[in-house]
């Protein structure tokens, strides 16, 4: 098997979950990858308590941003909206389980980039 | 030259061991260098001259009364000379820059805030680069100026008969065009272009970025007021650009970048200007990169620009026909390998570019993959990005071959 392009990346990446748009939504984002022109944005709905009950994130990009936004977009929903901006790189490079090279890292992060900045309205992570 | 592979003035095996880099190996595996549009690798001769001028010809140009500073001053004039030649150029009006960003922006800054005024059209193309594109817009926002693009068809040609229609409104003030494409490396009939602009009244430049390296350039015969070009994709070293202008035109225009060497003298509280090309050349100049470009049109100009854009064309139509072997792959541009320059844009089925370049990484073949600085033909194209191979003299069917089976590798990872 390939240690970058996992049977769970291509799975992901062939069939993201939470894929698509939220109308209406709570909460949004959209980020570039200027590298590339990949662009991916996210709707979140979050209810009274404060927990994210739904998201979905849309878009274009690689496997691994692609697959990222999808492992993500998994975890996040239920998560107390307070709690993702303690969410940090290793987090989701941890997620994916797969070695990233420096030229993927900017790949790997620009889900959490976007849904970082749609929770906090931060759109200056990780730098 | 049908089947050539190789430059007459010197076997291809020959021209590839001029360039240090390509001896370059990981894990055993040779480099296949496919990204020549975005930088060509440097001849032996190349590098050599630069390190020469630094060790044992170096000083500041044109104001030394000492006999090395006179050394330094010819060396690098003299470099002005034969690039000027080697694209029909005159010396007096082949201006060095930094780049072709560069020599774009002293246009649309020095002439263009001169002549463009509120109302004024400026036209450019789909298929620009950002460097072509986004000084004109500035240009256009200062100056209360209407930017229009000419469109590109499917098949990646521009239409002279929209251009005739744009040039209609009486409005235009410049058309600015690349000469090659860097994405679809379409090659534009850029001779056509200018006579049609400048029978509707309209200056023109032309961003000879992917055409100098690769084919045969004559500015004075493209006629067009100003001709862009870069010195690092034709083999010579970067910080170095070149803008011909018409001599008229560039008397007539104020400067751009004020200070040294571009000044006749200086008073309290305004200047006179210095002479061609140096009016447009403030600061001290790119020297070492001056005489490594002259080492570099040397080095294409004892192959022969002919037999450069022979070996070009023969490169892209044997690529055009692999991917034919492909399942799932698009390549992007004219059919017609005389219609395009080296450069084979293409997408595979769902794989992103940035996924082909890496597994193309790890075989050791360097390939771009990215909007190429063309976001607006991206939009077009309806991609985000592409993945692209380009090349130039050093490349052979060797390098072609790695990529096409890199690209299997590719559909056999993704599981296509």
């Amino acid at each position: 098997m390939d240690a970058l392009y996992r049977d769970y990346i291509l799975d992901h990446y062939k069939n993201p979950r939470n894929f698509g748009e939220l109308n209406p939504h709570d909460l949004e984002a959209l980020e570039h990858n200027p590298l590339c022109g990949d662009e991916l944005g996210v709707h979140l709905i979050v209810d009274e308590g404060g927990t994210i009950t739904d998201l979905r994130f849309h878009g274009q990009g690689c496997a691994i941003s692609q697959a990222s936004a999808s492992i993500a977009s998994e975890e996040l929903i239920g998560m107390k909206a307070d709690d993702v901006a303690a969410l940090g790189a290793d987090w989701i490079i941890d997620l994916l389980g797969i070695e990233i090279s420096p030229t993927r890292r900017k790949c790997a992060l620009l889900s959490l980039k976007a849904m970082r900045g749609a929770v906090t309205g931060d759109a200056s992570w990780p730098e | 030259m049908e089947g050539a592979t190789s430059t007459a003035a010197k076997p291809l095996a020959e021209v590839r061991a001029d360039f240090p880099i390509l001896r370059r190996e990981r894990d055993g595996v040779p480099i296949a260098y496919l990204d020549s549009a975005a930088t060509s690798q440097k001849p032996e001769s190349v590098i050599a001259a630069i390190d020469s001028y630094y060790r044992h010809s170096n000083a500041n140009v044109h104001r030394g009364v000492y006999g090395l500073a006179q050394e330094a001053t010819d060396l690098f004039e003299g470099a002005r000379e034969r690039i000027a030649a080697f694209v029909g150029g005159e010396t007096a009006t082949t201006i060095f820059t930094r780049n072709a960003t560069e020599a774009i922006n002293l246009v649309a800054y020095a002439w263009g805030g001169a002549n463009v005024g509120a109302g004024d059209e400026v036209v450019i193309t789909h298929m620009e680069h950002h460097s072509n594109i986004v000084p004109w817009q500035l240009l256009c926002q200062r100056q209360g100026a209407k930017l229009r693009y000419l469109g590109v068809s499917d098949d990646g040609q521009l239409s002279l008969d929209q251009l005739d229609e744009v040039l209609g409104s009486g409005r235009v003030k410049i058309v600015s065009v690349a000469h090659v494409s860097n994405v679809l490396g379409t090659i534009n009939p850029v001779g056509e272009i200018v006579a049609r602009a400048k029978a509707a009244g309209a200056a023109t430049l032309i961003d000879g970025s992917q055409a100098v390296p690769q084919m045969p350039v004559d500015v004075d015969r493209i006629g067009a007021d100003f001709y862009a070009w870069t010195g690092h994709k034709a083999l010579g070293p970067t910080g170095i650009g070149v803008l011909h202008g018409r001599r008229d035109t560039l008397e007539a225009m104020p400067p751009f970048i004020g200070g040294g060497d571009m000044i006749a003298s200086v008073g309290f509280d305004s200047s006179t200007w210095n002479d061609l090309p140096w009016k447009f050349e403030a600061g001290t100049s790119p020297i070492a990169e001056g005489v490594g470009l002259g080492a570099a049109i040397d080095y294409l100009a004892a192959i022969g620009m002919d037999n450069v854009r022979a070996h070009e064309r023969e490169l892209t139509a044997y690529t055009l026909e692999r991917l034919e072997e492909i399942e799932g792959v698009h390549a992007f541009g004219p059919v017609d390998p005389d219609a395009r320059g080296g450069v084979v844009s293409l997408e595979l089925k769902v794989i992103h570019p940035h996924d082909l370049a890496e597994i193309c990484d790890r075989e050791h073949v360097c390939i771009r993959a990215g909007h190429h600085c063309a976001q607006p033909l991206m939009r077009e194209m309806g991609v985000p990005a592409t993945a692209r191979a380009s090349f130039h003299v050093y490349n052979n069917h060797e390098d072609v071959d790695r990529l096409i089976a890199a690209l299997q590798t590719a559909r056999e990872v993704f599981a296509l």
